[in-house]
């Protein structure tokens, strides 16, 4: 596979450890903001081969975990609804809400329908008028502009049924949250390469300027990965607080110009809960007056009360980067992944459920 | 009649009428055309394996095949896999009220050309009618009796040290086609089932060295699942090199869209068989010359390290366990 | 948060296209890569191609991780 093969060669992965083996012994702490950069690094056994020196904690992106419970509860109790069809995404099916998940509410006849992509709820939406779609908009900016594009295309081929169920939340905000909480001693930052696709880098100069933490745009191959730290790792010894980019191929300064472009139309930023850790001050997507009508709340006239669904367990801990899942008391006795009671165990990227099934 | 109704399931006229008409036409062998409530067999005084699987695969038909053709091939392969040549199968059909004649008669008909390309006869049947809702179309069940070939130790318990294991082919085909097809995810390429009949590759296998020590189907759960089983019963570790692992093109790109791990996705006509390292070469090549192990390959062995569990060697020379699999497969974008 | 594979684009219509993954086949929304033509290759999540591949920046990088492997052999 062109422009994945190449970046998955165990010769130029094996060269690049031997560049880190070589480089700076101070002990350095790491934080991979992005749940897909936490599955790659166990994905290919990237701990084993890092100095012993270099510590990398997961943090927050991984947008199932950071949902609030009321949201599943929320969509668990549309699908109630005869008239309902939800679509979602294989990410939120196992996500437990207070008495069910959609999988159990799909296998008690349900009509909760697995979508790979977005447009195909338009083909639900017209091969089912009598219906009402509401499709679960979960994911950061990555995502986000499809939900919009769904939206416009509805839009434009006259379909009244479908609504969309949003929970869509931006990075960079969440990064401020990290770097002024003070119990956190981070020194660099692994930025998630396809959420910079479409925001650019610019969005983190913060980190540089305000803060003094340097970050380096990462994509996923194994040979990015390890680029991406050892670029970082070298800015970090140097005393160089710039934000690099090592995902050139896919990154651009400005980011998707088209893309922010199309969320501007869509939506409003708002303060947004993330599980776990609290508001955090306009890191949350909302559809704005011009596309309320998509709106599944406003439509169902629900009104939305939140509350996290974090008991007992020290998600929010880890999502900070502040403890590993190890260290959770239930962690692999009460909270395993057939039976996830933190939203960190839920996802198949949160970092509870990355650690259960490759921690060794 | 093009639909089956509950009449062809109580016993009279009809039932015999689609008996004859459908299973005994397509079946039809010496002991199966004497009619008997029991098949009446002659097995020389010898070990025997006995085993039975029920298949309710959803959609009923994908490329490669249909749920006739995995319940001959899903008993075949266990009777094979235990060291036993596959000699005898009965099946039970549970049909829904209303299901396609022309349906039934298209499954039937590719297990009597299964059963006839793996050597096996149908001997013995049944057939049950429920009212509409109460199935998804048909379920088939199928029991299955074979000797044990002379000389043949093949268990899960007998794994050891130093042993070699070898896949037969590429993995996830048949897990990754279902997937597709049933939940209409708009992929188009040349994914297809890899179901398949083994007996004839194991027979072989065996003849070039009848010592193999395990050999197990990997049907659901993939391979992952299949090696911890072997790991747990074995006491043993298994570590796995992932630049080894055969992989179709198709099963590749369909997995990274889907973000699934092809170790998990299931099987239905691959093999994993632990060999002495001695003999592994000469297992390998014995394979490559039949048409079900073309693409044989070496994926790992059994080590002396760390936990008895399955680990896999990275591209980036990092280690990662590969647990067994929990839960149903679920896509994700994240 | 970020699954994303890239692909190259079979064929156009309008906003939407096709692309190939792997030997896979699938439609795929264009709206975010306006500027994209056949034969180009895009990053797809979920259905969506949110980035053009800059196939000069992917020689780039790996021209520099090949001058590097070379230095390395002449060590």
């Amino acid at each position: 596979m062109k422009f994945v093969d190449e970046f998955r060669s165990s010769d130029y992965s094996k060269l690049l450890v031997e560049t880190l083996q070589n480089s700076s012994r101070d002990k350095i702490n790491i934080m991979e903001v992005c749940g897909t950069h936490t599955m790659a690094i166990f994905r290919y056994g990237i701990r084993d081969v890092l100095p012993g020196n270099v510590t990398l904690i997961s943090g927050p992106g991984c947008p199932v975990c950071v949902t609030p419970q009321s949201y599943i509860d929320n969509a668990l109790d549309l699908s109630s609804r005869e008239d309902v069809i939800i679509a979602t995404f294989g990410d939120m099916m196992k996500v437990p809400g207070r008495k069910s998940s959609l999988l159990k509410k799909k296998a008690e006849g349900s009509d909760i329908r697995l979508v790979y992509s977005p447009m195909d709820c338009l083909t639900i939406a017209v091969d089912n008028p009598s219906k009402q779609i509401v499709f679960l908009a979960v994911g950061f900016e990555t995502t986000a502009p499809m939900t919009a594009v769904t939206a416009i295309e509805a839009r434009k081929n006259g379909l009244s049924n479908l609504f969309f169920f949003t929970a869509h939340k931006i990075v960079p905000p969440v990064m401020e949250a990290l770097v002024t909480d003070k119990e956190l001693n981070l020194d660099g930052f692994l930025l998630p390469g396809n959420v910079s696709a479409i925001i650019g880098t610019e969005p983190y100069e913060f980190l540089s300027k305000d803060f003094n933490i340097p970050g380096v745009v990462t994509g996923f191959e194994p040979v990015d990965i390890l680029q991406g730290l050892s670029t970082l790792i070298s800015l970090i010894s140097k005393k160089d607080y710039s934000i690099a980019n090592d995902y050139k191929r896919i990154v651009r300064t400005d980011g998707n110009s088209q893309a922010k472009e199309y969320m501007d139309k869509a939506f409003n930023i708002v303060d947004s809960n993330w599980r776990g850790i609290g508001k955090v001050p306009k890191s949350g997507l909302e559809f704005n007056r011009d596309f309320e009508e998509f709106d599944a709340l406003k439509h169902f006239k629900i009104s939305y009360e939140e509350y996290d669904g974090s008991s007992g367990c020290r998600c929010g801990e880890i999502l900070k980067g502040k403890i590993n899942p190890t260290q959770c008391p239930l962690f692999k006795q009460a909270c395993t992944t057939e039976n996830p009671i933190g939203s960190c165990m839920v996802s198949s990227e949160g970092t509870c459920a990355a650690y259960f099934r490759y921690y060794k | 009649m093009s639909t089956i109704t509950l009449s062809h399931g109580s016993g009279g006229i009809q039932t015999n009428q689609l008996i004859n008409d459908v299973f005994f036409k397509y079946f039809s062998n010496d002991i199966l055309n004497q009619m008997n409530d029991a098949a009446h067999l002659a097995i020389d005084f010898k070990k025997l394996a006995f085993t039975t699987d029920s298949f309710v695969v959803n959609p009923l038909f994908f490329k490669g095949g249909n749920i006739g053709k995995l319940a001959v091939c899903g008993t075949v392969n266990d009777l094979a896999v235990s060291g036993a040549k596959p000699l005898y199968l009965t099946c039970a059909f549970i049909i829904e009220e209303g299901f396609a004649m022309d349906d039934l008669k298209i499954i039937v008909k590719t297990m009597a050309e299964e059963a006839e390309n793996s050597g096996v006869k149908i001997v013995a049947g049944d057939t049950k009618v429920v009212e509409k809702g109460n199935v998804d179309g048909v379920y088939i069940n199928t029991s299955g009796i074979g000797v044990i070939y002379e000389k043949v130790n093949i268990n899960c318990a007998n794994a050891k040290l130093g042993d070699v294991i070898i896949v037969n082919g590429t993995i996830g085909d048949h897990g990754m086609t279902i997937l597709c097809e049933r939940n209409n995810f708009g992929f188009e390429g040349d994914l297809s089932s890899d179901c398949a009949s083994l007996n004839t590759l194991v027979g072989c296998m065996l003849e070039v060295y009848n010592g193999i020590r395990v050999i197990r189907d990997a049907t659901r759960g993939g391979v992952a699942a299949v090696l911890n089983e072997i790991s747990d019963s074995s006491n043993v570790s298994i570590v796995l090199e992932e630049n080894l692992l055969p992989i179709k093109e198709e099963v590749k790109g369909a997995a990274e869209m889907l973000g699934f791990d092809p170790l998990y996705i299931a099987n239905e006509g691959k093999l994993c068989a632990f060999v002495p390292e001695a003999q592994a070469e000469q297992v390998l090549l014995a394979m490559r010359t039949h048409p079900l192990g073309r693409n044989a390959a070496i994926i790992g062995r059994v080590t002396n390290e760390m936990g008895k569990k399955v680990y896999l060697n990275t591209i980036v020379g990092g280690k990662r366990l590969v647990d067994r699999p929990s839960g149903i497969l679920l896509p994700r974008i994240c | 948060m970020c699954l994303a594979v890239p692909g190259r684009v079979l064929s156009i219509e309008g906003k939407m296209g096709i692309i190939e993954v792997g030997s896979i086949k699938r439609k795929v929304f264009l709206h975010l890569v306006p500027e994209v033509s056949v034969d180009d290759y895009v990053l797809m999540h979920a259905g969506c191609a949110i980035q053009m591949i800059d196939e000069v920046e992917a020689k780039i990088t790996l021209d520099i991780l090949k001058e590097l492997a070379e230095s390395e052999v002449c060590r």
